[in-house]
């Protein structure tokens, strides 16, 4: 996947468009969660991500500094999921 | 959000499920309205959004995201789908798909870009083209003496409204305010000089900033980024702004 450098065109769709996909992977609704973002330290909801795709995969870059967070990509038999932009994901949970 | 919050639980939003045709509207030259029956669905909350999957008889298939546009009522499922100059998927479901035809839905998804019965405060919706559609889930959900609602709806021209005729019903409601935004083209009784949705779009008495309204944005991604920015000059608060950008295309 050829991710571009640097902040990418403009026009790009957000992290609610992860909601469908995420939902193969995670018991609860991920585009709830706030990720923390490796290279900023920024907070955000992965709904406020900027994401690029759909094809061949989205992508979901800090609303802060741009960094790739998220990338999700949907193979025939697979789903790969590559957090390594984010530190931590915190999901809302039902009280215990 | 506990996980009771979202309807249908989770194995149940994960499922691809076959969703018949039943009836198609158009509603504008480009959009139009589809009720599909969905066998077993789960509920949804207005905002949410369905993934639809088209299958080719080669197993080739595209998916795509669309915004329910109707709030729950049993198994029916509304989407309004505008069509995306050589969308696949959007000029399929707008020309080729039809009444008793069949696609796969997967949802309801998305937690974010929802309002709940009974969330307090005002509401306002600011939408660009056919970003009105989770939009109008939303107006469509508001109850009897509900706290108001404002829509602020930017289309090119008057032929370009969706939802046009019970817009204009529910601008008469009491609680409810819809405001048409012309961006190229407008009626000759409309006094706003055409162009871009600005901050007098957006301010009104009631609904600035220290009225806290919760705000849903929707639209373009360029749409949304202005609205937003808009808003937050105006003094509303970042955390009351909700977006949802459906990408490039659009008015």
């Amino acid at each position: 996947m050829t991710i571009p450098d640097g902040p990418g065109p403009t026009a790009a769709y957000d992290g609610n468009l992860m909601a469908g996909p995420l939902s193969e992977l995670f018991a609860l609704d991920v585009t709830v969660a706030v990720v923390r973002c490796r290279g900023c330290g920024a907070d955000a909801e992965v709904a406020t991500l900027r994401v690029y795709g759909p094809e061949p995969g989205l992508v979901g870059r800090c609303p802060g500094c741009d960094d790739v967070l998220v990338r999700v990509v949907r193979t025939p038999d697979a789903v790969w999921l590559d957090l390594g932009g984010v530190t931590s994901l915190q999901v809302p949970a039902p009280k215990r | 959000m506990a996980r009771a919050a979202v309807p249908g639980g989770l194995s149940a939003r994960r499922a691809w499920r076959e969703a018949t045709l039943v009836e198609r509207r158009p509603e504008t030259d480009s959009a139009v309205t589809l009720v599909l029956d969905v066998d077993g669905w789960p509920g949804h909350l207005p905002g949410q959004h369905v993934d639809v999957r088209l299958t080719a008889p080669d197993g080739y298939t595209a998916t795509r995201s669309y915004s329910v546009s109707a709030p729950e009522r049993g198994d029916r499922v509304e989407l309004t789908v505008q069509r995306v100059p050589d969308g696949e998927v959007s000029t399929f479901l707008a020309d080729g798909l039809a009444v008793g035809d069949a696609v796969r839905v997967r949802g309801p998804v998305g937690g974010w870009f929802v309002w709940r019965t009974g969330q307090p405060g005002p509401v306002l919706l600011v939408a660009g083209g056919s970003g009105v559609v989770p939009l109008m889930a939303i107006l469509r959900a508001r109850g009897p003496g509900a706290a108001p609602f404002r829509l602020v709806y930017s289309v090119r021209g008057p032929d370009d409204v969706i939802y046009r005729d019970e817009l204009a019903v529910l601008a008469a409601t009491d609680g409810v305010d819809v405001r048409l935004v012309h961006t190229r083209r407008a009626p000759d009784v409309d006094k706003r000089p055409v162009g871009r949705l600005r901050e007098s779009d957006l301010a009104a008495p009631g609904w600035t900033g220290e009225d806290a309204p919760t705000c849903y944005v929707c639209g373009p991604t360029g749409f949304v980024e202005g609205a937003a920015d808009l808003l937050v000059a105006l003094g509303h608060a970042a955390d009351r702004i909700r977006t949802e950008r459906f990408g490039p295309s659009g008015p």
